[in-house]
């Protein structure tokens, strides 16, 4: 009767507010933008510096990436922008930093994740995160003031021991100075040991805990677990680690630019000096006008190209070792 | 008498096998103690290097430490001696901050879209990808991209170039970290809120947002600590300065990282003690920074349950 007359007065309005509608969809909008703007990015610096870089590859054609001349005054004649030689120096000094980094963050993760203490997991962590926390150039410089001219003697030694062998002779040939291709590669290894670290941690972290029990239950030592337990399960998970250390290598640029040695030079001799693309452009972008500007910008291309590659690969390596994880463990 | 359990007669000899570690075979037990002695072996070449480099700067640091250097302008020749890094120091805080002020709401609201709106979506799974590839791209080539699309078009190195460089730097690292925190806001938050009848963007920005803000606070801290000791990109775009300039839209600058790399090639003593001391700068900055990062992310954790 009255009760029911009343009640449509009552009840509160549930219907949405006119207003309230424009600003969800506008902050929805917005937070797409913001989203957004991460491809946009990837996009524009590929755009960007490849048109700025054109006019160096059109010179040079495909001797851009085939040359091993890199003089942007010479005496007589049209410059030359060849690439080779700092696309080789990008790759040994890279290489060497994974031969030293991979083996050394396997064992930190494994000490992380099985085999520390749990008081000195927490210091093993910590140094890790310092290691990472160093900006670059800091090493860069102790590199170059330090490390360098201690090593040249290491170096030295090292040649009088090989010199006479056929293969090991010309890697480890004569040493100049301390600053070289081995020497930055050191230097890398340090710098990209944190991330693969902290990644094969992750990696390690899935293995589950019934396969390692059950291997020890069998009676395998820790080492024998850490084989046939831990290794088959974070295969894919490692290689991408290792992957994502080879990007940080390929693209560390201050402190390989102090210790690597400044000279454009293609040589097996890991004890002399050369550069890497990332190097080159530090060191000598301020002095470049014109072509050379290009050519230089050229290297920034080729480096942005080779390292989303190397990124987009490991990624999809990482992701799908830790699906497979999370699947094998439900 | 059917259940009686087998006979240990056999087996080799009486009784349980021998468990201890002694029946361990000699290649065996050699090779464990070589594997751990080799893991062990790993921490100390990581601890070694860490140590050196962290015991140097300190050192060579302090000799050249003093509330002079941290004030006065750089000489203007690598071969003078004494102090100054004052305008470094300057522009590295500024540079930076105006950096973060960039990066990080850009870099939150972009974790807001992955986490709240698109989730699975193939476009926000794009994104997520190619967040992460950006942060494996090379701080030089984060460079060059300013250098082309903001120093040439207008004219001349700025601080301000400095900042869109860093920002570029920081901007993935921001969405990554801030979109985990923001996931272990739990539902139940959002649907309370929902179910009060406020909108979405009002739940998500006083009800979820309050929730994850010491995390994201803290990952965003990390990022700005790792783009103030970032070098490459400073060297290229913002050019090069004596005396403090502190208007980042108007006239070069410069940074500690771009001091250190200019001072560390010199061969000059007076250069490589201010190489030593803008280092050592650097680095309290950046642990400065990343000690804030532990703290707040410890003491105002989101109870993980």
């Amino acid at each position: 009767m009255t009760l029911t007359e009343n009640k449509p007065e009552t009840r509160p309005s549930l219907a949405p507010q006119k207003g309230g509608l424009l600003a969800d969809r506008a902050f929805s909008w917005w937070t797409l933008g913001t989203g957004l703007l991460v491809l946009g990015i990837l996009a524009l610096i590929l755009i960007t510096t490849v048109r700025e870089a054109w006019p160096a590859f059109v010179e040079m054609g495909f001797r851009y990436v085939t040359e091993r001349t890199w003089d942007p005054n010479p005496a007589e004649g049209a410059p030359i922008f060849g690439a080779l030689s700092f696309m080789y120096g990008t790759a040994v000094t890279s290489l060497i930093a994974l031969l030293i980094a991979v083996p050394v963050s396997i064992g930190i993760a494994l000490f992380i994740t099985e085999l520390a203490p749990r008081r000195l997991r927490g210091s093993a962590i910590t140094v890790i995160d310092l290691l990472a926390a160093v900006p670059s150039v800091v090493f860069g410089l102790w590199g170059v003031l330090v490390l360098a001219p201690i090593l040249v003697d290491f170096y030295r030694g090292v040649h009088d021991v090989f010199s006479g062998v056929p293969v090991l002779g010309t890697i480890f040939g004569e040493a100049a100075s301390g600053r070289n291709f081995m020497t930055a590669g050191l230097i890398l290894a340090i710098m990209v040991t944190p991330i693969i670290t902290s990644i094969c941690r992750e990696v390690f972290g899935t293995v589950p805990q019934a396969d390692k029990d059950a291997a020890l239950a069998l009676g395998a030592t820790r080492w024998e677990m850490i084989r046939g337990a831990v290794f088959p399960h974070s295969f894919g998970g490692i290689t991408g680690a290792v992957m994502l250390g080879l990007g940080r290598a390929m693209g560390e640029t201050i402190a390989v630019a102090l210790v690597v040695g400044g000279s454009t030079n293609l040589s097996a001799n890991l004890f002399e000096p050369g550069n890497t693309m990332a190097a080159v452009i530090v060191q000598q972008f301020g002095e470049s006008t014109g072509t050379y500007t290009a050519a230089l910008i050229g290297l920034g291309v080729v480096l942005f190209g080779m390292t989303v590659l190397i990124n987009l690969a490991a990624q999809r390596i990482v992701r799908r070792a830790e699906a497979r994880m999370r699947g094998g463990v439900a | 008498m059917t259940t009686t359990a087998t006979p240990p007669a056999t087996g080799r000899g009486q009784g349980a096998p021998d468990l201890s570690r002694g029946a361990l075979s000699m290649r065996r037990r050699v090779v464990n103690h070589v594997a751990s002695g080799s893991i062990h072996l790993a921490l100390l070449l990581a601890v070694i290097p860490l140590g050196l480099v962290i015991w140097t700067v300190l050192n060579r640091g302090a000799g050249v430490m003093s509330l002079d250097f941290l004030n006065a302008d750089i000489p203007n020749s690598y071969r003078r001696e004494g102090p100054g890094m004052g305008p470094a120091i300057v522009g590295t805080l500024l540079i930076t901050g105006m950096a973060s002020l960039m990066a990080i709401p850009l870099g939150v609201f972009g974790a807001i879209y992955l986490n709240e709106y698109g989730k699975q979506k193939p476009l926000a799974r794009t994104i997520r990808l190619m967040a992460d590839v950006m942060t494996g791209v090379p701080s030089i080539v984060m460079g060059l991209f300013i250098y082309i699309s903001w120093v040439l078009v207008v004219g001349r190195f700025t601080g301000f170039a400095g900042s869109l460089a860093l920002a570029c730097l920081m901007l993935p690292v921001v969405i990554r970290s801030s979109e985990e925190m923001l996931r272990l806001v739990p539902d139940e938050l959002r649907q309370a809120s929902l179910a009060l009848g406020a909108r979405k963007w009002r739940t998500i920005l006083t009800v979820v947002l309050p929730a994850a803000i010491s995390g994201i606070t803290s990952g965003a801290l990390l990022a700005v600590a790792r783009a103030a000791g970032e070098t490459a990109p400073i060297v290229i775009v913002t050019g090069i300065v004596f005396s403090t300039n502190t208007n980042l839209f108007d006239g070069s600058n410069t940074a500690l990282p771009a001091q250190i790399f200019r001072n560390a090639s010199q061969p000059f003593v007076g250069a490589q003690d201010r190489a030593w001391g803008a280092a050592l700068t650097l680095i309290v900055i950046v642990v400065l920074f990343t000690i804030v990062s532990r703290v707040i992310a410890n003491r105002f954790a989101l109870k993980e349950r």
